[in-house]
This record gives structure tokens, sequence and C-alpha cells, in this order.
């Protein structure tokens, strides 16, 4: 189990070494970023003391290992815009956008995981036909779209929710619902498909010469054998949405790391977009080494040898 | 205390397929007492796992189960409800399955396997039900039964696995266990063992046991009765002697050519087999269901077969009377 893990975490840092690298050459040559930073009013003389003060005129790998280690020492620059220190800007940004990718993902299993069981148990029924529909659906809507379905109706026509902002709880609602639901047919399906291979194995049918009852042989026997592959899947997923919330939390102005994201984007504001991407990239990397090592500890035959 | 403990009359098991229907278990009878060992012995797909089923109440939602008389313990089985039946399960009558690699949770430890059973039925403290688990382990052989608790499923071989099987099944000291060829899955040497233990467990609870198997080496050395299943129907029953000794129908007489016996069989020489293959059971069948590969088979075998009385005194099913007539 520790060479499985050490192993994981050295591929893990390469990965992101490799995203940093990429994503670093392709900023830089999307453009001059040295107009980007004196705006639109500068003559060549402030580019040519922009372009020297900041060193873009160095080679790229040099600008690289430059940022490299002070982002290693947790030193991302300064936004050009904010004209704050990056790290600082995007802390402040974080807890709004992992509030919302927790209460996401809690929404996608708590609703993904009942309905799977329920289809399970009674294929071809009301249940598993609704429960299709909603994954086809989920899965056909863009989020974009959904997000602005759902302000129409609830906060312009009903008006029982706000539309934007993340000032309270009330404002999380709708964001949760669309985020979440993204995540939902997948999770619901393999729920699915589990629990239909688990119900026919041999050792249900010993829960029941037991004597257990249905809900016991249902939930401690099967969905405890089922949800193993779910919960690595959920773990994968939260890693996508902490960094693919860019569009959620732009429709609702979720002031969270994903709405920095896009601002920045729209301003050219390179290290703070540079930054934004490795934590991204970052939290992608360690849902996922954290779903094989859920997948590890929650069954006995990887985790007891 | 009534005597008999499972009484089963006319069973029949219907599987609906497509288009029509798989009669399984066509009007099966028999019963068992108390300390009775019955072995019920036939090829594979000719009932016999269906009909254990039924009596556990185990069989699908899908399969239809029916009889005119199913009782445990002058209890009617078909009249009780689902939670009736589920507090009976595992408590008064247990079952032991085939496939010993499978049949444990591969999630949970062999501890808290055999404490649930328990714990299902009885309200007794944790540690209460551990000491029994550790107890019931040893009773079926495992040594270090205490650390065995803390094991899972896959730690253990094929062999560990069936004793876990059987010491669950005795948690909560049942009066009938049902053996569904419980050492086909096992090495040879390890399928000897497992029959001895559930022949001394037998014995010394006073058990009443069914064992479905096809080999009839087993039957001859812990059967009291035995019943040959046929294609879904019982064709002969009778003692072990009374079988052993006086085989009527063809059927049983083809098993009894397959089992070497010692002394008499030489090293090397073939068995006899029965050629052919169980004939589908859609839709049902006229007449005699082994007419296809008996040797004494004539166009009569194509009517209504009645029962009859063997030589031995015991019952068979087959269009010819094969206690006056001299077959070989
Ligand atoms: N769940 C099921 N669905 C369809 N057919 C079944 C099912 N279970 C058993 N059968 C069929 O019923 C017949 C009897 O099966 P079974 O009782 O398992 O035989 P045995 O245990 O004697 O080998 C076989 O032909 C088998 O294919
Ligand atoms: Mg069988």
């Amino acid at each position: 189990m520790l060479a499985f893990t050490l192993k994981r975490l050295g591929l893990a840092v390469l990965v992101t070494l490799t995203v940093s690298v990429i994503s670093f050459s392709l900023l830089h040559l999307s453009g001059n970023p040295a107009a980007a930073l004196a705006g639109e009013n500068a003559t060549p003389a402030d580019l040519e003391a922009i372009t020297r003060q900041y060193g873009f005129d160095r080679p790229l790998p040099v600008q690289y290992a430059d940022w490299l280690w002070n982002a290693l020492h947790g030193d991302f620059g300064q936004s050009y815009y904010f004209k704050l220190p990056v790290s600082s800007l995007i802390a402040d940004r974080l807890s709004v956008t992992m509030t919302l990718g927790v209460c996401a993902i809690c929404f996608a299993l708590f609703t993904a995981v009942p309905l799977g069981v329920a289809a399970a148990v009674r294929p071809n029924s009301i249940i598993d036909r609704t429960a299709l529909f909603l994954s086809v659906a989920g899965q056909a809507m863009p989020s974009f779209w959904f997000g602005l379905v759902l302000i129409v109706l609830f906060s312009i026509k009903m008006r029982l929710l706000p539309p934007s902002g993340s000032a309270s709880w009330q404002h999380f609602i709708m964001p949760t619902i669309v985020l979440g639901y993204y995540a939902m047919p997948a999770i619901m399906r393999l729920t699915r498909a589990g629990m239909m291979e688990v119900l026919n194995a041999d050792y249900i049918r010993t829960a029941h010469a037991k004597g257990a009852g249905a809900g016991r042989v249902l939930f401690k026997h099967a969905l405890r054998n089922a949800i193993v592959p779910v919960v690595s899947l959920a773990a994968v997923q939260m890693g996508f949405m902490l960094g693919g919330s860019i569009v959620v939390e732009a429709i609702f102005a979720l002031h969270g790391a994903g709405y920095l994201a896009w601002e920045s984007i729209s301003r050219h504001d390179l290290p703070t977009v540079q930054a934004l991407i490795l934590i991204f990239s970052c939290f992608y990397i360690v849902f996922t080494f954290l779903s094989d090592l859920a997948n590890a500890w929650l069954d006995p035959r990887i985790r007891v040898g | 205390m009534a005597d008999t403990i499972l009484t089963v009359e006319d069973l029949t098991v219907d599987i609906p397929i497509g288009a029509g229907t798989l009669h399984a278990v066509r009007g099966i009878s028999f019963d068992l007492k108390r300390g009775e060992t019955l072995c019920i012995v036939g090829e594979s797909g000719s009932g016999k796992s269906l009909t254990s089923l039924a009596v556990m109440g185990l069989l699908g939602k899908r399969i239809k189960r029916d009889a005119a008389k199913l009782e445990f313990d002058g209890k009617d089985l078909a009249a009780i409800g689902p939670n009736e039946m589920r507090a009976l399960r595992g408590d008064r009558m247990a079952m032991i399955f085939q496939e010993p690699m499978t049949s444990l949770n591969p999630a949970y430890t062999i501890g808290d396997q055999l404490c649930e059973a328990l714990h299902l039925h009885r309200k007794v403290s944790k540690a209460g039900a551990e000491k029994h688990a550790v107890e019931l382990l040893g009773k079926v052989g495992i040594t270090a039964a205490e650390s065995r608790l803390k094991q899972y499923p896959h730690q253990l071989s094929g062999g560990l696995r069936q004793r876990v099987m059987i010491a669950m099944a005795l948690m909560c000291e049942p009066e009938l266990i049902i053996a569904d060829e419980p050492t086909t899955a096992l090495d040879v040497t390890i399928q000897a063992q497992i029959l001895r233990l559930l022949a001394d467990l037998k014995r010394e609870m006073n058990l009443a046991l069914i064992l479905v198997t096809h080999d009839l080496g087993v039957v001859a050395r812990i059967a009291d009765k035995v019943a040959v299943m046929y294609a879904g129907e019982i064709v002969e029953a009778g003692t072990a002697a009374q079988i052993f000794d006086n085989p009527a129908h063809p059927y049983t007489r083809g098993l009894m050519r397959c089992i070497p016996v010692p002394g008499k069989t030489k090293p090397g020489e073939p068995l006899g087999s029965i050629p052919g293959i169980v004939p589908s059971l859609v839709g049902g069948i006229e007449g005699c269901a082994f007419r296809e590969r008996c040797e004494l088979a004539t166009a009569a075998c194509r009517k209504t077969v009645p029962e009859r009385t063997a030589k031995g005194g015991h019952r068979y099913r087959c269009v010819h009377d094969i206690a006056s007539a001299k077959v070989a």
C-alpha cells in the first residue's frame, strides 16, 4: 500500500509539472503580456519599460524557471489587475468554490445513489425510467442553459431565490443544483449497474438465507459492495467540479475561484490565470489520487493483502 | 415436539422464460424426521437446487412455487407471510451453498458475518456473539478461531470458507440444514473432510439434514433416506438400504453403475455412464422423461407413468414393473 501510494504521488507531481509547463508556454505565446499590463493607451516607450521591468525579454524557459521557483515558495506574483499578491487573492476566493463543490457533490450523491439503487431493484419500472430520463436530460443539457432556466424560474418568475452573488446560503442553492446535476448521471448509472450486478451475487442469497430483511440485504450487503467504484468516481468528479465550476460561477456571479478565472482571462491577468490553472489541475490530480486511495481502502481485497 | 420436521407434498416450481414456462420441479413429495438425513441425488439440471431453495423460500420473485403441503414442524410454509418466513430462515432452518468462494460477503470480516446470523434472531451482546462464533469455528475444525474472526473471506481457502459457511448455518442451532452440493467446488481431500464434518455435526446436534449431491459414494456413507431426482421429478425414493440393495428405476441403476466399487472395479476399467442429456422441461413432458435415454424404453413409455412398489418395498415411477420382471 505504501509503495502504491508513493508511486501514485510521484506520478501526480510529474503531471502537475507538465500542466504548468504547457499552460505557461501557451499563455505567454498567446499575446504580449506587456501590452496587457500596460493598458490600451500605452506608448511604445511604456511597453519597452514594462517588458524590461518584468523580464518579458528573457527566453521563455528562463521566465518559466523563475516563475516555478517563486511558485514553489508560495509566490505566484502580483495580479496585473488587482495589484495584489495572486496567492492571497486566490485564497480568498477558494472558500466559495470549495463550498460550492462540496454542496454539489453531496447533492449529486444524495439524489443519484438512492435513485440508482431504486432503479436497480426494479429495473424497467417507472422509477428506473424516470431515473434514466433524468440522467439523459442531465447529460444533454448544457450547464449555462440549465442555470439560466433556473434563474428565470426561481428568481425572476417566483422571486424565491437570489439570482447572483455569494452573500448568503440561498445564493448557493441554484449553483449547487446546476453543478451537482452535472455529476449526477454518471453516479446514478454506476450505482445502478453496480447494484444490478451485486444483487445477483451468491453472498446476497446467503444474506437472505440468514434471515436478513430486504432493507438490510440491500444496504448492508449489496450497497456496501456496489458503492466502492461510486466513491472513486465521486472523488474524481469532485476534483473536476472544483476546477470546472467556471461556467456555473460565472452564470450566478458567485465570487469563487472559477469566477476569478473567468474575470482574469477576460482581463489578460496572466499571473492569476497561470496560478489558477495550476491550482485547478492540482485539485483534479489530488482528487484522482484520493479516489485511488479510497478504492483501495474500501475494498478489503486490496487493503488487506 | 412433532417427530416429523418437514413435509413436502406435490411441490412444483415453475419458471417463466420468454414465451413459455420451465417446469423445473414437477410434483415431488418427501418428508423428513428430526435427526434424519435425506440425500437428493440426480445429475445437473434435475431440479435439486430449486427444490432446496423452494423449501427455504429463497426462490426469486419471478419463480412460482406451488405445493399441496409444505410444512415445517407443523407450520404451513405456504401460508405464512414473508416476515414469518424470514424469522425461520437462519434460525430454525439454514442452508449451505455450493459455491463457498462467492457465498461470503467480500466486504465484511468472517466475525461480522457469523455474528450477524446470530444477531438477526437473538438478543445477544457483541461479545457473547463473538464467543459463540469462536466456539462454532472450533467445532467445524478451524484452528486459531479467534484470529479468524478478523479475517476477510478472500484470506481463506475454499475449504475454510465452506467451514465458515457451515459454522454460520449452525449459529442459531437450526433444526433443519439444507446443504446444496456443499463439496462440489472443493478438492477431493477437502470434500471428504467436509462431508465427515457434516455427518458428525448432524449426529451430535440431532439435525435433520437434506444433502444434495450427485455423488452416490457420499450417499452410501451418510444417508438415511435417498430421493433420486430426474428432470424435476423424484423417480425413486426409499431408505438408503432399499435404494442401494434393490435399485429399481433404470436411471437409478444407471447412476449405480457410475460409482467405483472397491474390490470390484479394476483400476483403469471405465465406469458406466448414462448417455444423453436431460430433456428440456419447457412446456412440460408427456410420459416418462427418461425414455430417450432408457435402455428399457418402449412405446408404452409415452403414456402416463404409474408409481410402483419395488422389491425392497420403496416406491419408484416407471412404466415397467421392474420388481417382477427379470432385468439385468
Ligand atoms: N433462475 C432460473 N431461471 C431459469 N432457469 C432456471 C433458473 N434456476 C434454475 N433453472 C433451470 O431449472 C432446472 C433445474 O435447475 P437446478 O435446480 O439448479 O438443478 P440442479 O441443482 O439439480 O442442478 C435447470 O434446467 C436450470 O437450468
Ligand atoms: Mg444445483
